[in-house]
């Protein structure tokens, strides 16, 4: 017999057989065989099921998924382009002080963005006082100068946010990516939720965990908040979601949040300007519309403005928003925010216009347009993730200790001619939690989505959409590239 | 709501309802092929597919399981169940939170069913299970819908598509009856002939209904009659037309148009239905009357289009 890595230990009991042991801080265990206190509960119901009893649950939970229709497109596949969103049936479950914590550094994080925003986009103090150099915004691809001195509603850029977060091997939460744009995920944390209250109904009732069900409604309230100024509702104005279409890979979501808010879903073709103002083509006539919570990229959004090929968008939509006939949410030019190089200038920020330090810590991060940054990670890549600045869901990436030496000398060509395009990271040992495959609970790498709302005031749900890594050793929890969500549960307690 | 949703719910209930005709169609037809020589195959396939107004390759020449085969499980046919299925789930897909969530799962697992092909090799010898399913899965859909969703709007375009669907393709398949025998007789008919009346009926889902309004005797006259101008029947062309005319009405209130011509159109062609005496009808020739009817549903459907889908923007300005 093969002597055992010693890094790795196994659990010697059913379902935990193959359950792995890592440098990596595991959500279940203090340490092998002793679970942490807030998973004791599931511990103990998972060695009493029978493996046929979840194995069950798990296919009526796929099947319902299918049925529904809960599936997300994959581009480049010309044959059946719907898949299913793998959902992993054990909870992750945190405990109350954690989130709280959590909270409090999203809030803290969301507001200071917003008010760079607003900054970056009128005075440009911060860039004044060389806090952030002004290099790195106007040479951002997502800066968008049609925004310079236009008021949005309430000062707020962002209303709507997903900010991807990472437990390091200390147990200490870190943000690893803030999702300023259009974010997605939030219906998978409802149906997930859904599922597994059917399938753990006492356990869930026992363990006392943060309902999730009210998201929808908080929505609507912050995006009825972002009224604009000449709204035409003198009661409530009309609220609708703009969805790119039925090939969009979140369009399911887009019908979900639709119907659950009881708002119009609409496409660019719903919708036209006239005098300034935006209108939806119903089967009475013209209807106006005041705010539009658009699931379009900035790009998309009106041919006039931006890309003149797209047929996404409305034309004249853009100069709707300036003349304040209309809100989008969130606004345009956002991801000047979320790019990754702006990233490491998050801290600063919140220091610069809030006077505190980060609740939540950044992951270190390199700045190839720094000459002896640079050097560093030409020397180490085969050590760092490397990331393009602009992109998301997984794409463009370099996670050098899983790469070829092709692979690196590519990257590194890249990063000579494009230096302000790439950041660097050190690979991160992203935490693991248990997870049902196979008929077995074994643990994989999860990250977790928590969704932030702002519109009068913040609002979080308590929890999110944690996402997981389903291959076996793989750090990858981007759905288009192998992963899969599960349910998030927050203890009261 | 939205002109492009009223348009996908309208277009998603018409091919569901399309998708069902076919099956108890193609269902019928596998059914009387039973009783009857093998040499009328011929003829029973070329009414088959003039009823369903498709061409396939072959043409009525073409062996009946490969001719069934294509018509419910070829996905490059455009009328085929399987494509027929598909396209309204297309359509709900586009508008599905304008539905209720158990709608939506319904027709999706009708699609699910239908898109994974024949359910065994030697399926033709079980078609009937097949087909049956077909068609209960269409019923169950509309069931669900009128138990969850609002009957406001949308719901009005759901029965709307349905019933213009319908008008249309029981004149079509009534048609094809006359085409072959224009004289129908107000005496019984026997053998062959008796056969043909009451595959018509159950094409039409009416042949029960038809014997407890006249009786097992099978008078063509009363037949013509039954499927054209009952009132209570709901695969009776005159029912269907009636459904069409309710529809628009509660449109046009509930939009606030009511004058609109789609109203109108509809409207008369229900005047012509209400007041044809069989007799008449025909003695001036069916295939005529049948033809026009068909022609003001399709100005009808034109009409709809124009005023609630896809209205210029300059009137809507004005108004």
């Amino acid at each position: 017999m093969a002597a055992l890595p010693a890094s790795i230990q196994i659990l010697t009991r059913p379902p935990f057989l193959r359950y792995e042991f890592g440098e990596a801080y595991d959500e279940m265990f203090e340490s092998p065989g002793t679970p942490r206190p807030h998973y004791q509960a599931l511990y103990r119901t998972l060695l009493e099921l029978p493996a046929e009893e979840l194995r069950k649950s798990q296919q009526a939970a796929d099947l319902s998924f299918l049925h529904q229709g809960i599936t997300f497109t994959v581009y480049g596949n010309a044959q059946g382009t719907e898949r299913v969103f793998p959902n992993d049936l054990l909870p992750r479950i945190m405990a109350g002080d954690e989130w709280r914590k959590i909270e409090k550094g999203l809030t803290q994080r969301i507001t200071a963005l917003n008010l760079f925003l607003q900054d970056i986009y009128h005075q440009g103090r911060i860039l004044a006082d060389g806090v952030v150099p002004r290099e790195l915004v106007y040479s951002c691809r997502h800066f968008r100068r049609e925004m310079r001195g236009l008021n949005v509603p309430r000062g707020v850029y962002v209303s709507v946010c997903g900010t991807d977060l990472v437990r390091l091997p200390n147990g200490e939460f870190a943000v690893l990516e803030d999702n300023l744009r259009v974010p997605s995920g939030v219906s998978y944390m409802l149906a997930n939720r859904k599922v597994l209250k059917r399938v753990f109904p006492k356990l869930f009732r026992d363990y006392g965990v943060w309902p999730v069900e009210h998201y929808t409604q908080a929505l609507l309230t912050t995006l009825r908040a972002m009224a604009p100024v000449n709204c035409s509702g003198r009661h409530e104005p009309t609220v609708v979601l703009l969805t790119p279409g039925v090939f969009n890979s979140a369009y399911f979501e887009h019908t979900f949040l639709a119907q659950q808010m009881g708002i119009e879903l609409v496409e660019g073709r719903d919708l036209l300007v006239h005098d300034n103002i935006v209108y939806m083509r119903t089967t009475a006539g013209l209807r106006r519309v005041d705010v539009i919570y658009r699931r379009v990229d900035d790009d998309f959004v009106d041919p006039l403005c931006f890309r003149k090929d797209s047929n996404l968008g409305v034309p004249g939509l853009f100069n709707a928003y300036r003349a304040g006939n209309v809100t989008l949410s969130n606004a345009i030019g956002t991801g000047v925010a979320d790019d990754k190089a702006m990233y490491a200038y998050v801290p600063a920020i919140i220091r610069y216009y809030l006077q505190e330090d980060p609740v939540l810590a950044n992951v270190d991060t390199y700045l190839l347009t720094d000459r002896s940054q640079q050097q560093f990670v030409l020397e180490h890549l085969d050590e760092l993730v490397v990331k393009a600045v602009g992109e998301s869901g997984g794409y463009g990436m370099l996670i050098g200790p899983h790469s070829t030496a092709e692979q690196r000398e590519e990257f590194r060509q890249r990063i000579l001619a494009e230096p302000r395009n790439y950041i660097a990271q050190p690979t991160l040992s992203l935490s693991r939690g248990p997870c049902f495959l196979d008929g077995d609970v074994q643990a994989r790498h999860v990250d977790l989505r928590p969704y932030i709302l702002y519109g009068e005031n913040v609002t979080l749900v308590p929890g999110g959409l944690t996402r997981v890594a389903l291959r076996r050793g793989s750090l990858v929890v981007n759905s288009s590239q192998g992963g899969g969500s599960k349910d998030t549960w927050v203890l009261r307690a | 709501m939205l002109s492009r949703v009223a348009d996908s719910l309208y277009w998603m209930s018409r091919y569901l309802e399309r998708a069902e005709h076919t099956a108890r169609l193609i269902d019928t037809d596998l059914q009387l092929r039973l009783d009857q020589s093998p040499e009328a195959g011929r003829e029973r396939s070329s009414r088959l597919l003039e009823s369903l107004q498709a061409v396939v390759p072959g043409g009525p020449e073409a062996d009946i399981s490969a001719l069934a085969h294509t018509l419910t499980f070829d996905r490059t046919h455009p009328s085929s169940i399987v494509s027929c299925v598909a396209s309204a789930r297309e359509n709900l897909r586009h508008v599905r939170e304008q539905c209720s969530s158990v709608m939506w799962e319904q027709l999706n697992r009708l699609y699910l069913h239908v898109v994974g092909g024949p359910p065994e090799a030697d399926w033709t010898t079980h078609f009937h299970t097949f087909y049956r399913s077909v068609q209960d899965g269409s019923s169950l859909f509309h069931g669900i819908a009128d138990s969850t969703m609002s009957h406001g709007e949308g719901w009005y375009y759901i029965q709307l598509g349905r019933y213009v669907e319908r008008t249309d393709a029981l004149a079509a398949l009534i048609s094809t009856q006359f085409h072959r025998r224009p004289h129908a007789l107000d005496h019984p008919v026997e053998s062959e002939e008796y056969l043909e009346w009451v595959a018509l009926l159950r094409s039409c889902a009416a042949f029960e209904a038809y014997c407890k309004r006249y009786t097992a005797e099978m008078r063509p006259l009363r037949v013509a009659e039954f499927l054209l101008l009952n009132q209570e029947f709901p695969h009776s062309v005159r029912f269907s037309v009636d459904m069409v005319h309710a529809a628009l009405r509660a449109i046009g209130e509930l939009t606030e148009r009511k004058a609109e011509q789609p109203v109108r159109l509809a409207g008369r062609l229900r005047a012509t239905l209400s007041f044809s005496q069989i007799d008449e009808v025909v003695a001036n020739g069916a295939v005529a009357y049948l033809d026009s009817i068909r022609w003001q549903c399709s100005q009808a459907h034109a009409a709809i289009h124009q005023i609630y889908f896809d209205y210029p923007v300059e009137t809507a300005m004005v108004s």
